[in-house]
């Protein structure tokens, strides 16, 4: 009771930007962000490529993340390794990431060194210059990676059984690292043919955030990025969509190693788009009331607090994406409640909050919460770079970008039980047990 | 031929300095804390720690601290857990809770429109924790369901199975999370005593970073800590690292290996501190740029990654390692390592790689106090090792500092080759036991 006079307060709370945001295209047809924050002498450069794991053809899964690896290989100018040396030598650090939509590299360093690591972003953009010694040893890492990462955990094996169950026809369908048996045949040629086809600086994002000037980035962009020629044979991202989903799929997967079976239900649905970011803002809603909280949320509420039938409960959705997305539920039973009963139960609190609508109290908390993640947000400058690069390498623009804090403010109830209604239907999902073969199914 | 080059680039380019206006303060209650106004967005990060952790649990308690702490937020004063939740989601506050085996700490992020409003409810779980049966038996069963995964985790098998090698019937041989059979038997009362006797004024340590001001601060601390029972005086018992070199295997049905590996290491009061910090950088510290990293990975794929770090508990220190193999290439792997061992004890680094490694160090260094959060944590953390706000200053120079002569006389005493040893978890092929 206490506390709750404050929602009106902490709605009038400015979202005062410390971060000033320019953007600009060069002649050859690079789009450049310029994030201003001068708190600490620190710049990061990212360069965002809109190509993704999405984008391989079939056989040749892998191969944009394969390629992300060799590109800290030899190139015109730099020795094997040698970018990665030099950033670490001025105290920087550097990665890249690839994704089903974008693959991205970046480096963080002090604030004056952001020409050195621009003039080696840039040599390696076209100027790659692979060995067929590079491809073995490295495809071996990746194959390690794989057994890292997912051979390793059930939770992950049973994720990628579960997207490819949702995805009948997109690439979504087909695991970011790409599948076991196709890695192992990767080789030089693959690389080359993607490299070639998708890495221009008109297929490519840069984003510098930091202690930067607009005027500086522009000249030191012009400089090593503008002198790369436009690729012409780059082609605009052609994917297989998904067909009407007609029904709903289950599966089961076994796994020795499971210590703690879990129910998880993955429904297809809509991403943020260009200038239709609205039904996006009510699904982010929607999973916050629906498994956002353990002890405020609708599963949380019912399943670990009513009837505590759960250890855990989540509902999660990403709408960052170039097509079609998911919205999640997840339920893990204690012991003594059989997957079927905690899935019972889920069902049955997702019926009631169909029934019941959404509570006033919780809708204003998650808004005043919504508002506030945008002020903690700006304490993370490379978050907010990562936001703009994966946004426009995801078919949305810098005003999409910021719009959409306000796009959430302007949420409604009913937009949020329209999204509800269009998300939870059962023909386009997929329910996945992840269970110990030991384990009864009570 | 790139080493030149890379001394080149080095050459022309100093390091920044951080910029980090640090105020210390007592507040009219007498808490002392670090503070560095940052008035830019409107948030504060405040960061709480108390020395004394896990290690304090009682040999029949384990898991005490933990499950005490799991418990922070599920309910206190007059509010059960889901009015607890509710109060914290409308101030949009949040309190994380941590435990290790020496420390305890909350990490806090406040708006500045509701400061003394979130900084209340924080309060009520200091002074007036309710502990409720359904709350406790709640978060048990969650906690049995983490020891159940970690039993199957790869990692957390190797912790394990490295801890009770190393630290035997100490409170660091076991997990800090307890036992199936630990948790299980712990009471309200074990829970309670657990809070009273790590929420203690002497053995607190607070700094502050954002839209706050030092006259604004001192009173919400006094507020927020002053209540608190004077306490202290308990300490992490004495402990002797008991592992001897060799290599232990835990069979464990996965494709890919798990190694942990180390011996002792060094003290970080230690005079020869920042050269062992500066050789373990060069040996395996600085990602793929580390000698491990470029022989294990860049030269032979074996791994996606291996590393090695210094461990510094309050009873013991730790020089260990980290690789994960495919189980028929584990075996290479661990071979390759050792050889690393030897090749850096005896032959030591070369004036190149130490050069690199101080520009690496002593660059990297500012880069690390960019956001209010990240630096409130530096800043308690600076505190309880008992270094003065000049540290950031001066820590470079100690990295500088380090000769050649000095980080090979530390590699020769620090790496022991036959001290080396091995928990391997999965299901290595032509490893064995030693």
């Amino acid at each position: 009771m206490l506390f709750r006079f404050l929602t009106v307060l902490g709605l009038c709370l400015p979202i005062q930007a410390v971060a000033q945001v320019s953007d600009f295209m060069l002649d050859n047809g690079m789009q450049v962000v310029v994030i201003e924050d001068h708190r600490a002498p620190v710049v990061v450069q990212m360069v965002w490529y809109k190509v993704g794991a999405a984008d391989e053809v079939p056989g040749k899964s892998g191969i944009a993340h394969f390629l992300e690896h060799l590109m800290f290989k030899k190139t015109g100018n730099l020795a094997s390794g040698e970018l990665s040396d030099t950033v670490a030598a001025n105290g920087g650090s550097d990665n890249a990431f690839t994704s089903q939509d974008y693959t991205g590299y970046y480096q963080r360093v002090a604030a004056d060194r952001l020409g050195l690591i621009m003039k080696m972003e840039a040599d390696r953009m076209v100027g790659l210059q692979l060995s067929v010694d590079d491809i073995a040893t490295e495809r071996d890492v990746v194959i390690e990676e794989r057994n890292q990462r997912t051979e390793s955990t059930p939770g992950a094996l049973f994720n990628e059984q579960k997207q490819a169950a949702l995805y009948m026809n997109h690439n979504y369908g087909v695991p970011v690292i790409g599948w076991m048996h196709e890695i192992e045949k990767l080789n030089f040629d693959d690389a080359i043919a993607f490299y070639k086809l998708h890495y221009a600086p008109n297929n490519a994002i840069l984003v510098v955030a930091g202690d930067v000037t607009l005027e500086q980035v522009k000249a030191l962009a012009e400089q090593y990025y503008g002198v790369i020629p436009a690729n012409q044979s780059v082609k605009p991202r052609q994917r297989t969509q998904e067909p009407p989903h007609r029904s709903a799929r289950r599966m089961t997967y076994y796994d020795e190693r499971v210590a703690q079976p879990y129910v998880s239900r993955t429904y297809l649905a809509p991403e943020r788009d260009n200038d239709d970011q609205k039904t996006a803002a009510a699904l982010v809603y929607l999973a916050e009331i629906i498994g956002g909280s353990a002890a405020t949320s609708i599963l949380g509420r019912a399943l670990q607090f009513d009837t505590q039938k759960a250890i855990y409960t989540s509902a999660y959705y990403n709408g960052t994406s170039l097509d079609d997305t998911t919205f999640g539920l997840i339920a893990v039973p204690v012991p003594d409640v059989s997957l079927q009963e905690v899935e019972d139960a889920m069902d049955a609190a997702i019926a009631g909050f169909m029934k019941n609508g959404i509570d006033l109290e919780t809708f204003e908390r998650i808004k005043l919460q919504m508002r506030a993640s945008e002020i903690y947000a700006m304490d993370n400058v490379q978050g907010i770079a990562n936001r703009y690069g994966a946004a426009l390498t995801q078919g949305l623009t810098v005003s999409d970008v910021q719009d959409w804090p306000q796009v959430l403010q302007d949420v409604t109830t009913e937009e949020i039980m329209t999204a509800a209604h269009l998300v939870f239907e059962r023909k386009s999902s997929v329910t996945g047990w992840l269970m110990s073969p030991k384990g009864d199914s009570k | 031929m790139i080493r030149i080059l890379i001394v080149l680039v080095v050459l022309c380019s100093g390091p920044v300095q951080a910029e980090v206006k640090i105020k210390t303060l007592t507040s009219p209650g007498g808490i002392a804390a670090w503070l560095v106004e940052e008035p830019t967005i409107p948030f504060t990060a405040l960061e709480i720690m108390f020395s004394g952790g896990a290690a304090l649990d009682l040999a029949d308690k384990r898991g005490a601290a933990y499950l005490m702490m799991g418990l922070l937020e599920e309910g206190s004063g007059d509010m059960d857990a889901q009015a607890f939740a509710a109060a914290q989601e409308a101030l949009a506050a949040s309190f994380s809770f941590d435990v290790y085996d020496d420390t305890v700490s909350i990490s806090v992020r406040f708006l500045t429109e509701n400061r003394a409003e979130s900084l209340a409810l924080l309060k009520t779980v200091l002074t007036q924790p309710r502990f409720d049966p359904e709350a406790i038996e709640r978060v048990r069963a969650q906690v049995l369901s983490i020891l159940a995964s970690d039993a199957q985790d790869p990692e957390s098998v190797a912790g394990a199975t490295w801890s009770q090698l190393a630290f035997g019937d100490h409170a660091y041989g076991a997990s800090r999370k307890g036992t199936v059979s630990s948790i299980a038997a712990l009471s309200r009362d074990d829970i309670a005593a657990a809070h009273a006797m790590l929420f203690v004024r002497d053995t607190l340590f607070v700094s502050a970073v954002g839209d706050i001001s030092e006259a604004e601060l001192g009173p919400l601390l006094d507020n927020l800590l002053g209540g608190l029972p004077a306490g202290g005086g308990l300490k992490t018992a004495p402990v002797e690292f008991a592992m001897k070199g060799g290599l232990t295997v835990v069979d464990l049905p996965t494709p890919q290996s798990v190694a942990l590996f180390g011996h002792a290491g060094i003290d970080r009061d230690h005079s020869d501190f920042f050269a062992a910090y500066v050789l373990n950088t060069i040996l395996g510290g600085r990602g793929v740029e580390s000698r491990l990293s470029a022989e294990v990975r860049e030269k032979r794929g074996l791994t996606y990654g291996v590393s090695s770090f210094l461990v510094g508990k309050e009873e013991a220190n730790m020089l260990m390692g980290q690789v994960a193999s495919a189980n028929d290439r584990i075996g290479e792997a661990i071979e390759v390592i050792r050889n690393e061992w030897v090749k850096m004890a005896r032959d030591g680094v070369s004036q190149s790689e130490l050069n690199d490694a101080q520009t690496y160090l002593t660059g990297a260094y500012p880069l690390r106090f960019d956001g209010n959060a990240k630096i409130a944590n530096i800043l308690v953390g600076m505190q309880r090792q008992g270094l003065s706000t000049d540290y950031i200053n001066t820590r470079n120079d100690e990295i500088n500092a380090v000769t050649l002569a000095k980080i090979n006389r530390v590699a020769a005493e620090l790496l022991q080759p036959d001290a080396l040893h091995f928990v391997v978890v999965g299901q290595p092929k032509g490893l064995n036991e030693e």
